[in-house]
């Protein structure tokens, strides 16, 4: 039973261990480009860019070892001439929206587009409304103090 | 109308409260799924992960039966439960083409020692080039490739003993 127990505690405190590559990181995961302007194009992408192994981080922000390894593929095609805009393509074809922190308009996307201008139109249509009845009524006999009473 | 105006917002936040609440019952999954499935594989050369197992290609996807493309690791959990199942398959006479994401050949060696070797080929991905290319998230991920070299279909995560005869049917669909 008791050697049960440790052979429990030992897989599982070995486990988180193992569960990394040993292997460096890649080449331009942690260097920057040599190019300031490149550079700073990158890390903007990067920030925009969402870890597929973390919960709600950049591949900017992450320590994961894919997350290293996107931004040495960002940095990279950066460096090859490629423009931020073909680097996002790049990778939402092959990851969807998910990859990408900057939501386009599609099918899914839609309504957090939408949503916002709905209630700005509701907002729009009470206060029209109100305004328009406080207009219309004599101070002293508006609805309101007569619910109220 | 103007009484049932003001009931509006709790109405709204019982929508939420309603819609929160069903998505709580609702199966959470982590999986991203790749885009690339029914697209053709990119083209790749990699290099052999351990001494006496060719590397991989893309060349190496075209023409015979379909194939097997198992994305693993030696320091992947998972992947040790997988290994009798990708063995199961092998049996059935199922090719395994194999790509070692992040691995050192030491490893990979004991690994196969370990556990058994079902790949005709492994290709050592050092830096996930190929696993980014394919559109995956993690290991272990396996993907159907037909004898043209298309991209059929994406099991993400382990194999598992259920697993395998629906491998096995996608494996004879794509034929």
């Amino acid at each position: 039973m008791i050697r049960a127990l440790l052979a429990l505690c030992a897989v599982t405190i070995a486990a988180p261990l193992l569960a990394q590559s040993a292997m460096p990181p890649a080449p331009y995961a942690y260097v920057q480009l040599d190019d300031p302007e490149q550079e700073a194009q990158a890390s903007a992408l990067m920030e925009t860019l969402r870890c597929l192994k973390c919960q709600s981080q950049s591949i900017a922000d992450s320590d994961a070892p894919m997350a290293g390894d996107m931004r040495h593929q960002v940095r990279t095609r950066i460096a090859a001439g490629d423009s931020p805009t073909e680097i996002r393509a790049f990778m939402t074809r092959r990851y969807g929206d998910y990859v990408s922190y900057q939501p386009e308009v599609s099918a899914t996307t839609w309504p957090l587009f939408a949503a916002p201008l709905v209630l700005l139109l509701i907002i729009g249509l009470v206060l029209l409304r109100r305004l328009g009845e406080r207009r219309g009524a004599a101070p002293t006999t508006s609805r309101d103090d007569g619910e109220r009473t | 109308m103007s009484r049932l105006f003001y009931l509006l917002p709790l109405a709204a936040f019982l929508f939420f409260a309603g819609l929160a609440g069903y998505m709580l019952t609702q199966d959470k999954t982590d999986a991203v799924p790749s885009q690339m499935v029914e697209q053709p594989l990119p083209d790749f050369a990699l290099k052999p992960a351990v001494d006496g197992i060719p590397g991989v290609s893309r060349a190496d996807f075209v023409g015979g039966a379909p194939r097997l493309l198992n994305i693993w690791a030696s320091w992947c959990l998972p992947c040790i439960a997988e290994a009798p199942h990708l063995e199961r398959l092998k049996e059935e006479g199922v090719e395994i083409v194999g790509i070692a994401v992040r691995d050192e050949p030491e490893a990979v060696a004991q690994f196969l020692e370990r556990h058994g070797n079902p790949y005709s080929r492994i290709g050592a991905d050092e830096i996930s080039e190929l696993m980014i290319e394919l559109g995956a998230s993690g290991v272990p991920e396996t993907y159907v490739i037909d004898a043209e070299g298309n991209i059929r279909y994406q099991h993400i995560g382990d194999i598992r003993a259920e697993t395998v005869p629906m491998l096995l049917a996608k494996l004879e669909e794509v034929r």
